[in-house]
């Protein structure tokens, strides 16, 4: 059996503690690291969320996988924003590494502007420890 | 590619239901998801067209306890089996861990079979896997059909048509009436995770 993205101990702490203080303490509802197969590798959320994670990621995978076969039948590389905007939730969409993904739901105590540009310091600092 | 969490102790192995349009895959799913409500945390999640027919996948997540300290999470997909679907059913399949594949035993749908099979070898080829050495379970569903008189093809010609040189391990089954739908299951969790144990030593 082939495995994916294989991380240690000490490198999912690592990234739970980028994700904790970049996303989650500044009112992020909840997070997933993610694989384009539709594992979950890291989760957290703000204790307020109790979302069914893993239909998530399932769903999230094939989404960004559909989006992104749909970029490049019209010739893009991909799309640089990836977001579902809600009533009241949103989702947000990252990719961090060729098969990771970063999933963010926020409420509208959150400004989107404000989201990526957290999100992107997370990927950022993910990446360091990757 | 199984996603193994050394600090939650959990791993996350996909196994996937192919084969072609009609054959029975979402059926197999809720057979499962009714029989055993027990270890499924989860709602069911489908992404079908009005037709009932399956557009996207179906997800079941589907807790087995534990092997070596490591809870042990299945996830059982199905693709889409209808040929237009291609380019979905290729997203689904991505990080296989095993597959069942789900034959129509009706007279009228060999050549459906032969050909779904052929395009399930193409689209594990473009992600450099092989349909000779991934875990894999040959599943001849509609044997019920039998019973109502409707003409169904012999196991040996299905064992002939699909898997005489797979040689894998198959089942007659019935996902409607649930005739043979666990053994599947069960066959292809074992045979995914046994590659998984020592990995986990
Ligand atoms: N008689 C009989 N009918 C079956 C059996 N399994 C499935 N069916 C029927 O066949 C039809 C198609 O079944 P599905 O499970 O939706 O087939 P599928 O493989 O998911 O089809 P796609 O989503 O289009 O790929 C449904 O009407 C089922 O009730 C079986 O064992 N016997
Ligand atoms: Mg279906």
């Amino acid at each position: 059996m082939e495995f994916t993205v294989d991380f240690n101990k000490e490198q999912i702490e690592s990234i739970e503690d980028i994700l904790q203080k970049e996303l989650i303490d500044l009112g992020v509802q909840s997070v997933i690291l993610m694989d384009l197969a539709g594992n979950v590798i890291v989760n957290l959320d703000s204790g307020e969320a109790d979302h069914d994670v893993f239909s998530l990621a399932a769903l999230a995978a094939g989404n960004y996988g559909a989006v992104s076969a749909m970029a490049n039948i019209i010739g893009e590389q991909e799309f640089s924003l990836l977001f579902h905007k809600g009533e009241e939730e949103s989702i947000h969409f990252s990719k961090v590494a060729d098969d990771l993904l970063l999933l963010t739901i926020f409420n509208k105590n959150v400004s989107l502007g404000f989201l990526r540009l957290k999100v992107a310091e997370a990927v950022k600092r993910i990446k360091t420890v990757i | 590619m199984a996603l193994i969490n050394p600090k939650k102790r959990e791993v996350q192995v996909k196994i996937v239901y192919y084969g072609p349009g009609r054959g029975g895959k979402t059926t197999n799913l809720e057979y499962i998801n009714r029989k055993f409500k027990k270890r499924i945390l989860n709602e069911m999640v489908t992404v079908k067209t009005y037709g009932d027919r399956t557009l996207f996948f179906d997800f079941l997540p589907f807790d087995i306890g534990e092997i070596k300290g490591h809870s042990i999470k299945i996830q059982l997909y199905t693709v889409p089996g209808q040929v237009k679907y291609n380019a979905t059913r290729r997203l689904v399949l991505r990080g296989v861990d095993g597959i069942v594949f789900v034959a129509d035993s009706m007279d009228l749908r060999r050549e459906m079979n032969i050909r779904s099979l052929e395009n399930l070898k193409a689209n594990l080829e473009s992600f450099n896997k092989n349909l000779f050495n991934i875990p894999l379970v040959m599943q001849y569903n509609k044997r019920d059909l039998a019973d109502e008189g409707i003409p169904i093809l012999s196991v040996e010609t299905l064992e002939k048509d699909l898997n005489s040189s797979i040689k894998a391990p198959y089942f007659s089954a019935s996902a409607i009436r649930g005739d043979n739908v666990a053994v599947t299951m069960k066959k292809i969790i074992a045979l995914t995770v046994s590659s998984l144990r020592k990995k986990l030593e």
